[in-house]
């Protein structure tokens, strides 16, 4: 799960780590009041939920509270479109309006679990600033690691060991070392995926202090953090991927097609869209079922594709395992029942309690096109979006 | 011959009170797999399809020996689950639970380490050996005892295989889910390494997905170490880049973890890729 630069910046802060002042917009009016209190320059940054947000305008600067005012009316309200987002952009609710800093350098500070090794590890560079997967490709020998013993947790030679490599002065070493103490604490107490601050930097005055943040957090650990869980902001994801969430379908993700895909396992649903893409189609999303026997959640999954106008066609592949055959297909005469549903079904069922599953969908009386395996499931489908199939 | 488990594996089964528990221990019992022993802390005394249920796992171990272990525990305890088995010294651990957050992998691989367990999962469907035992959550009708290996990082995409497979006549020597997890127990290398040993497995089928590293390390080993005909796929060609596809570990960050660079690594590696997921097993058919 993703959260905002603020909320982030209130985290960090939480821990100890420095952080420019500032404070959340909503309105031109309160950017500024904020920019007045401020006193100042002050920098205006869009809250959203994509990186390039300075290439996009997403990141403005202002000399008076009244520049303030005209540049945060210009960014709030509108879409921001970035590398990152969809060409449909990301709607800009919040700014962040911050006190400037005088900046001498520009470091890189970040923790990930690095699945190979089993363990946290912490990446710095001092080629802050800029992409860091850009520096890791061009050069390589600027990120430097240092892997975390689970037991032992970030030792403070660790620290030291990053911060000189960094070129610390001796006085920011120190610094530096206990910034990097409290982000690891941060990481671990909270159950991140990543954290990443980007730049770090020194200011004129020789402090250091996070001037932008990243958060991710381990979804399969939220159920343990619910002050996080509350913090996401559903309007910066797809309208339709936000509506699955909703319906309690977690494994959903907006396509470009028109073949509305139910499958379960994700490995399957891959290659379900992989062999759409071969027979000649495309499909409308990703969607893996799970392994949780509900007809209600099946009835949702269509749900979600009677609201999206690009589906033509339904494609269900299940093989079944863990999920039972039989809840799957009562749940798709239940979708029937419950709603009038105008598009071709193609359905193809096989594994734990495929027969039961194939007698409850000829019972149900609903119109559907069989498929024997998974490449004829997905030609007949395509056949169907194009409105060709007899 | 098979890898890890055959008929004389005595299973244990953790969280044998649940409903998927219950279910698929009789799935088990019912394909021929010795299920011993079932844990359910606080409903030790009871039985569950005339299996005994104990408390811990360790007094499971001492009164029926034994020496493999599935998890069907909520992924909130499934960790503390594995550890159990572990320090159990249960040789065999095999975790279905899908959802266990990746601080507590982290735990869990730092207590394996040294020990004698081998991990098998976690968001797995298990393994079987067609015609001896089954330890998973896999329909065991759908395979055909054999000499072809499978190894994938998906459950229902092996079964899209082995169902191609055995439709063919061609039959399995063991089937091992490693699970959709960044971090699993057991990675390609690892049960690569065993079938390359198998004196029954004369070829192998490997799944693999998109995200992370693991295929590429597979096709090191391949090129290295194998002399068994390897016929791969990667499933995700299709996947928008940096968009998490249901399992954990089906990210693309990276273009390390795209499906043609790892296809073409497997492939550079001397493995015979499918073209489609729908030709995996006419795929093996025309190599053997």
């Amino acid at each position: 799960m993703k959260i905002h630069e603020y909320q982030a910046k209130a985290l960090l802060s939480e821990f100890s780590i420095p952080i420019p002042t500032g404070a959340v917009a909503t309105t031109p009016a309160e950017a500024k009041n904020i920019a007045a209190e401020l006193g100042g320059k002050v920098v205006i940054k869009a809250q959203v939920y994509a990186g390039g947000r300075g290439k996009a305008g997403g990141i403005k600067v202002a000399k008076t509270p009244e520049e303030a005012e005209k540049l945060a009316g210009q960014i709030l309200g509108t879409r921001l479109i970035t590398h990152q987002t969809t060409p449909e952009g990301v709607p800009v609710g919040k700014v962040l309006v911050e006190k400037a800093v005088n900046i001498e350098r520009e470091l890189y500070l970040s923790i990930i679990v690095a699945a190979a090794n089993h363990m946290p590890v912490m990446m710095a560079s001092e080629a802050g600033g800029m992409d860091i997967e850009e520096v890791a490709r061009v050069s390589p020998e600027k990120i430097l690691l240092e892997y975390i013993d689970r037991a032992a947790g970030f030792q403070a030679f660790q620290g030291r060991k990053l911060a000189y490599g960094m070129n610390l002065n001796p006085a920011q070493v120190r610094a530096g070392t206990s910034l990097m103490t409290n982000l690891y604490r941060l990481f671990q107490v909270k159950d991140c995926s990543l954290a990443e601050i980007n730049p770090l930097v020194v200011t004129a005055d020789g402090e250091i202090m996070a001037l932008d943040a990243k958060l991710n957090f381990d979804d399969n650990a939220l159920f343990r953090h619910s002050d996080i869980e509350q913090l996401h902001d559903a309007e910066q994801e797809d309208p339709l991927e936000a509506r699955a969430n909703e319906l309690g379908i977690k494994n959903y993700v907006k396509m470009d097609g028109n073949i509305g895909c139910l499958v379960n396992g994700a490995g399957l649903a891959m290659a379900v869209m992989d062999i759409i893409t071969h027979a000649g189609g495309r499909p409308a999303n990703f969607l893996d079922i799970g392994t949780v026997n509900d007809v209600s959640r099946v009835v949702n999954a269509f749900k979600i594709f009677t609201t999206d106008p690009s589906v033509k066609a339904i494609l269900v592949n299940i093989f079944g395992g863990m999920a039972r055959v039989d809840t799957i297909a009562r749940g798709i005469a239940e979708a029937h029942k419950q709603m009038d549903i105008n598009l071709p079904l193609v359905v193809r069922l096989a594994g734990t309690n495929a027969d039961e599953g194939k007698s409850i969908l000829a019972e149900s009386g609903i119109e559907f096109i069989e498929a024997t395996d998974f490449y004829d499931a997905a030609y007949k489908a395509v056949q169907a979006a194009k409105g060709s199939y007899k | 011959m098979s890898i890890l488990i055959n008929e004389k594996t005595r299973l244990l089964v953790q969280g044998i009170t649940g409903g998927e528990g219950s279910f698929h221990t009789r799935q088990c019992i019912e394909y021929g797999t010795r299920v011993v022993a079932g844990v359910t802390p606080g409903k030790g005394g009871s039985d569950v399809s005339g299996v005994p249920v104990f408390n811990t796992v360790e007094a499971a171990v001492e009164k029926t020996g034994a020496d493999a272990s599935i998890i069907f525990v909520p992924a909130t305890f499934a960790a503390d689950a594995i550890l159990e088995a572990a320090d159990a010294g249960i040789p065999l651990v095999v975790c279905i639970t899908e959802g266990i957050p990746i601080s507590d992998m982290v735990v869990v691989h730092n207590y394996l380490k040294g020990k004698q367990t081998r991990l098998i999962g976690p968001n797995c469907p298990g393994l079987i050996s067609p015609g001896k035992c089954k330890v998973g959550i896999m329909a065991g009708e759908i395979h055909l005892p054999g000499n072809v290996g499978v190894v994938s990082r998906s459950g229902t995409l092996t079964y899209e295989t082995v169902a191609q497979l055995t439709g063919l006549g061609i039959g399995q020597s063991t089937c091992v889910g490693i699970g959709g997890d960044p971090m699993p127990g057991s990675t390609f290398v690892d049960i690569l390494e065993m079938f390359q040993e198998d004196k029954d497995t004369r070829a192998i089928v490997l799944i693999g997905e998109i995200g992370g590293t693991a295929e590429q390390e597979a096709a090191r080993f391949i090129k290295e170490k194998m002399t068994k005909p390897v016929v791969a796929f990667v499933a995700g060609a299709t996947a928008p880049p940096g968009r998490r596809m249901g399992h954990a570990g089906a990210i693309i960050s990276g273009s390390s973890g795209t499906a043609g660079d790892k296809m073409a690594a497997l492939a550079a590696a001397g493995a015979t890729i499918a073209p489609n997921p729908a030709e995996i097993g006419l795929t093996m058919k025309k190599m053997l």
